[in-house]
């Protein structure tokens, strides 16, 4: 089910050239943030709680799902080059796990990564802050990248679907209907970090098992429906 | 042939003896409508483009679904001003763009990269520079026609406002001031935002990296300017909140209509730059307009060979 060319042209396809530059300049930020909060206001829990749930956890990490989940095939299809894949005696379901792989590896190395060294830099992971959100974060890597992938294969502009799903929905309307809080990853993500931390400083809107639940499923659903999409897929111009 | 060859060049004028073929066809004696006309064509496609006009219907979807996003609020507000009586309207003219600015990012995100990527991608660029236009024109048009784009999007809520609280009967002379100063400010974020996302825009020309290379500089940049600002002012460190602000482009529009525009600043604890302070801003902004258009530039006088 897992097949090492795919993995490799698809690791080409998002990290090549000055891409990997790209996807990080986000954790660049987040680390220089991180040493300028420490610097003006010294190690503090909650601040450290802030900057991480506030700008890693809730836009870094979907805007890296964004461009690893949708750029693993979303170019591809776009420019026809996915044909030559797909004439290859691969199964399609194959094709889209080996690229989730992959783009949950991206994204983990890229959002989970940085966030565990802003972490350590905020408060050196007191009270398992740093932990939790790297956790978090983690978690959320692959549900973000399973969505984002299934987006890619659906709709040609995934990329701005996915930046509204994860700017508009999560963060305003999150903020404003506490209803659309129970359908968000970060929540989900939020919740095993809560577990992790166990303290009062990451908390979240779902309990545990609901969010294991709704994690385990979306990530499932989508995985299984984008290969469905890829069986079938059409061809179109630009446009 | 060799028989009719003599007789032919007999006939023709002495200045056409270098000609190899003469099939035929006639040659364009008509005006020639020259590189303004070029210019014009160009912007008013690329306006029309970016709201989908002339195109398919698909590509229309976005961009009209996001200029409904932003007018329906506005006239949802109206409607609540006109029916409670109110003498002043729930949001003031140049707040409006600061809170919708998710959704401005998200236009220039999806708008700017298919103003200019496209060519790029599909390398038609030197076609448009085989016409009489030069590189300064296309970049000049491209800009000016996502900066209408951007005030077209900006500026219609704010039309909605002013007619509904005139409707209401709201002070004229007031209202009529803070609208004109509601448009000036839209019209500054208009240049900013399409002079950003041009350059990243120009810069990406792989479809759907542009977009997310737009709105992480737009909503990146306003993250973590916020989030530094917040802390510097719960450290007490006032002073460096109006500094902190001067790196990202919302919160640079903020500063310029606090400063100077009578709007009220979103920053934390309310306090905006000052007039020193603003002056910067306004410095800042206009700099970063003209450098946006200066690398354009740059960019574009190699692509066109």
């Amino acid at each position: 089910m897992y097949d090492p060319t795919v993995a490799r042209l698809t690791y080409r396809a998002l990290l090549g050239r000055r891409r990997a530059l790209i996807l990080g300049a986000l954790p660049l930020l987040l680390i220089v943030l991180s040493v300028a909060v420490r610097a003006l206001t010294g190690a503090d829990d909650q601040t450290a709680a802030d900057v991480l749930g506030g700008f890693a956890l809730a836009t870094m990490v979907p805007i890296i799902g964004v461009i690893a989940g949708t750029g693993a095939i979303g170019p591809e299809i776009d420019d026809g080059s996915v044909v030559y894949l797909l004439s290859k005696p691969l199964k399609r379901p194959t094709i889209i796990l080996t690229k989730l792989i992959v783009a949950i590896a991206v994204t983990m190395v890229f959002s989970a990564v940085p966030t565990l060294i802003a972490g350590l830099i905020l408060n050196g992971n007191g009270q398992q802050i740093a932990v939790a959100y790297t956790v978090a974060a983690l978690v959320s890597s692959i549900a973000y990248s399973a969505l984002f992938l299934l987006l890619g294969t659906v709709s040609r502009h995934a990329v701005v679907f996915g930046l509204v799903y994860a700017l508009v929905w999560e963060a305003l309307f999150g903020s404003l209907v506490p209803g659309a809080r129970t359908l968000s990853v970060q929540q989900w993500s939020l919740a095993v970090a809560h577990k992790m931390a166990g303290g009062d400083l990451v908390t979240s809107e779902v309990g545990l098992p609901t969010a294991t639940v709704l994690l385990v499923a979306v990530t499932v659903l989508a995985t299984w429906y984008a290969g469905q999409k890829l069986r079938s897929l059409t061809l179109a111009g630009e446009e | 042939m060799a028989v009719e060859q003599p007789a032919y060049t007999a006939t023709t004028p002495a200045g056409d003896q270098t000609r190899i073929h003469d099939i035929g066809y006639r040659g364009y004696d008509g005006p020639r409508l020259g590189r303004a006309y070029a210019r014009r064509s160009l912007y008013s496609q690329s306006l029309r483009g970016a709201y989908g006009l002339g195109r398919s219907v698909k590509s229309k979807v976005l961009p009209m679904l996001l200029f409904a996003v932003m007018c329906v609020p506005a006239a949802i507000m109206v409607a609540v001003a006109v029916a409670t009586k109110a003498h002043e309207l729930p949001v003031s003219y140049t707040r409006y763009a600061i809170i919708m600015q998710a959704v401005i990012s998200l236009y220039v995100a999806s708008q700017a990269p298919q103003a200019v990527s496209r060519d790029l991608r599909f390398k038609t660029v030197p076609l448009y520079f085989s016409r009489p236009i030069e590189t300064a024109d296309y970049v000049r048009a491209k800009f000016a026609a996502l900066a209408s784009a951007l005030f077209v999007l900006t500026g219609a809520p704010l039309l909605v406002m002013y007619a509904g609280a005139l409707l209401s009967k709201m002070g004229f002379a007031h209202q009529t001031k803070e609208f004109a100063q509601g448009l000036v400010a839209v019209a500054l974020l208009s240049l900013l935002f399409a002079g950003i996302g041009l350059v990243i825009a120009a810069f990406t020309p792989r479809r759907g990296f542009g977009i997310a290379a737009v709105i992480a500089v737009l909503t990146i940049s306003y993250g973590a300017v916020s989030t530094l600002q917040a802390i510097a002012d719960t450290q007490g460190n006032s002073g460096a909140v109006p500094w902190i602000g001067l790196f990202s482009p919302v919160t640079l529009i903020d500063g310029v209509q606090s400063a100077f525009l009578g709007g009220s600043s979103a920053f934390p604890g309310g306090t905006g730059p000052s007039g020193g302070e603003g002056a910067v801003y306004v410095l800042f902004v206009l700099g970063l307009t003209a450098a946006c258009y200066g690398v354009l530039i740059r960019r574009y006088r190699k692509v066109g060979l």
